[in-house]
């Protein structure tokens, strides 16, 4: 065994060059040139597509966001949290009350006209997302500092009521969220390059994040909270930090998909929403960042094609009425069965990385790790 | 000026007493083995010192600071380092990313600045990596580095969980059962492995340990617990020779 003693002025410096992972050139031009063709693609898509194919872009574009901010809690912390559906619904009620015109408030507040300051207000689409960003993530530091000392079952189970809360709470205020109502009307600015900046941004963060000291202080919680705090990483700082970005990002999605959808009210965010994005990050790998892009694409793309089993059928022999909600057996079921027989997900905590895909040996001493 | 001090401390689970009145003075650069029968409220100790308990009576004091009833990251951030007796490392980590870990309470950049990689974090990330993989060579485990920490042999794992408590600059180190599933041999090559590092760190070493010829070999005061009470306290030598001692592991001869 080697003596450990006191190291040279710039051993360090030395040892750190030669395990810090290096760029991998050829990998960055990838990376920019997959960048690249996306934003061709938009651009062309943006003219040739048909209004429902872009509505279904820019529907998988919002769902990487989310699936992300959730796998964020979920995935890389560890903390089971089924409060998503809450803080979409908190963003996506603070953006369009913010960003409507005054005219467009009047017609929808005919029953119980909106609370003064609000029915005056109109702000840019991206102030109004990012303060709806903002609120969601206040709600996130308020839920969370309770509910966060909880484990497991349990905090999904506070979460999940804290959601539902929510909920029945802008069901009820109706002076400010025109309660079952609704509102409608709603401004659609959600447009391709707003929607994909949204993945690609939340795809930097999260890869970032997660490859930084924060990112393996949340996976050491993962693993195992006594090690961790035993190892001087506050617990309740940390899960509140990946609850507070997660909530914050759920916000600004819950945003994007009201000015897309043009019409908000307060069953659209019933767990099933949760559920939903919850599919995404459980069948693409809980820790995998790529896994939950493939995933979100999937689930959004197949959520589509699967309307025809909610439609009347006739079998020749038989003929069966509509079945709404049909969609949602069928994905129930697929969630049994990958927690079943395919608990990793499609891509487990693994990453997708261009040695992977060309084949290179990407567990080399080498390779080290990005700092 | 001792290091640690433990006064009068006790701790109660409901009706049952762990440990009652255990007094505990450390000199800096001690190294006191805590031995006694399973359940005798070592493990307790140690949870006491790091705050995973917090005491029902007594008090800790640390380096002239009363450290009772703190946070346990709090406690390691003052210096207290501690293994486990059941092995917990982060498993599906690597065993270099296990020890960087352990570096996180230095890191004063703060979210943003890691997520843009700006200011001051790009500096702090790579002293991070470089003081982890000297550890990591000092102690043989360089050339597994990338090696996911679960598939680490025992022994190994053992090894990576005192570097990693090595990870966070400790003054003292408390370590649990270390030599737990050892062999003669592997006890032997540990029991340099902690006179090594408490020369090079400088440290303060607590150790529980049931492998008698670890703990009769390495430590030079040694306290007996049974029953959640000190029975005996002394030099490896007097400890050998305790009635009490010799009672409560091997039981009394009562006689035909």
């Amino acid at each position: 065994m080697g003596r450990i003693a006191l190291q040279p002025p710039g051993f360090y410096s030395t040892v750190a060059k030669a395990y810090r992972k290096q760029p991998n050139r050829w990998g960055l031009l990838l990376t920019g040139g997959v960048i690249l063709s996306l934003v061709l693609f938009i651009y062309w898509a943006g003219g040739h597509f048909n209004p429902y194919q872009v509505r279904i872009l820019n529907l998988i574009g919002i769902n990487i966001g989310l699936g992300l901010s959730l796998n964020l809690i979920n995935g890389f912390t560890g903390q089971f949290s089924l409060g998503h559906a809450g803080f979409m619904a908190v963003g996506a009620y603070t953006t369009t009350l913010l960003m409507m015109p005054p005219a467009i408030k009047q017609m929808n507040f005919f029953m119980m006209p909106l609370v003064s300051p609000l029915d005056q207000i109109q702000l840019p689409f991206l102030a109004a997302l990012l303060l709806g960003g903002l609120l969601s993530a206040l709600m996130g530091v308020l839920i969370g500092a309770p509910v966060l000392r909880l484990r497991g079952d349990y905090l999904a189970i506070a979460t999940l009521g804290f959601s539902e809360i929510i909920r029945i709470v802008i069901t009820n205020i109706r002076s400010v969220t025109n309660g079952a109502l609704g509102l409608k009307g709603i401004p659609a600015y959600t447009n391709l390059w707003w929607s994909w900046g949204f993945a690609l941004l939340t795809i930097f963060v999260m890869t970032r994040l997660i490859h930084s000291s924060y990112g393996r202080a949340f996976k050491a919680i993962r693993e195992d909270e006594i090690a961790a705090e035993a190892m001087g990483i506050g617990l309740s700082r940390h899960k509140m930090l990946a609850f507070t970005l997660a909530a914050f990002l759920a916000g600004i999605g819950g945003g994007f998909q009201a000015s897309l959808l043009t019409t908000i009210e307060p069953n659209m965010f019933r767990f099933t929403l949760t559920f939903e994005i919850l599919l995404m990050v459980v069948l693409g790998g809980m820790g995998s960042i790529t896994g939950t892009v493939i995933a979100a694409t999937i689930v959004t793309i197949l959520k589509e094609v699967l309307r025809g089993v909610e439609a009347p059928m006739n079998l020749g022999f038989i003929s069966l009425p509509g079945i709404p909600g049909m969609r949602m057996v069928i994905f129930s079921l697929l969630l049994i069965l990958v927690v079943l027989f395919y608990r990793e997900g499609i891509m487990g905590q693994r990453e997708l990385s261009w040695e992977r895909l060309l084949g290179q040996k990407d567990s080399s001493p080498e390779r080290g790790v990005e700092i | 000026m001792s290091l640690l001090e433990l006064e009068g401390v006790g701790k109660k689970f409901g009706g049952l007493t762990a440990l009652s009145d255990f007094n505990l003075s450390l000199a800096p650069g001690e190294l006191v083995g805590l031995i006694g029968p399973n359940g005798a409220g070592k493990t307790t100790v140690f949870n006491l010192i790091t705050g995973v308990y917090k005491p029902t009576e007594g008090r800790i004091v640390f380096n002239g600071k009363d450290i009772t009833g703190l946070r346990p990251d709090l406690i390691t951030r003052c210096g207290i380092a501690r293994t486990f007796q059941n092995i917990r490392l982060f498993g599906s980590l690597s065993v270099l990313e296990n020890v960087l870990v352990a570096n996180h309470l230095r890191l004063r950049s703060n979210p943003l600045e890691a997520v843009i990689r700006w200011g001051r974090y790009g500096a702090e990330g790579r002293e991070m990596v470089a003081y982890s993989q000297s550890l990591l060579e000092a102690v043989g485990l360089a050339h597994l580095a990338q090696e996911q920490a679960s598939s680490l042999p025992y022994g190994q794992q053992r090894r990576l969980e005192i570097v990693r408590a090595l990870a966070t600059k400790p003054k003292l180190l408390l370590l649990d059962e270390p030599a737990a599933g050892m062999n003669p041999a592997e006890a032997r090559e540990l029991m340099d492995f902690i006179r090594q590092i408490r020369k090079d760190f400088d440290l303060t070493i607590l150790l529980i340990e049931h492998h008698m010829r670890v703990v009769m070999g390495i430590c030079e005061r040694i306290l007996v617990l049974d029953y959640g009470l000190t029975i005996a306290e002394g030099s490896p030598a007097e400890i050998q020779k305790n009635q009490k001692v010799v009672t409560a592991y091997l039981g009394v001869e009562t006689g035909a």
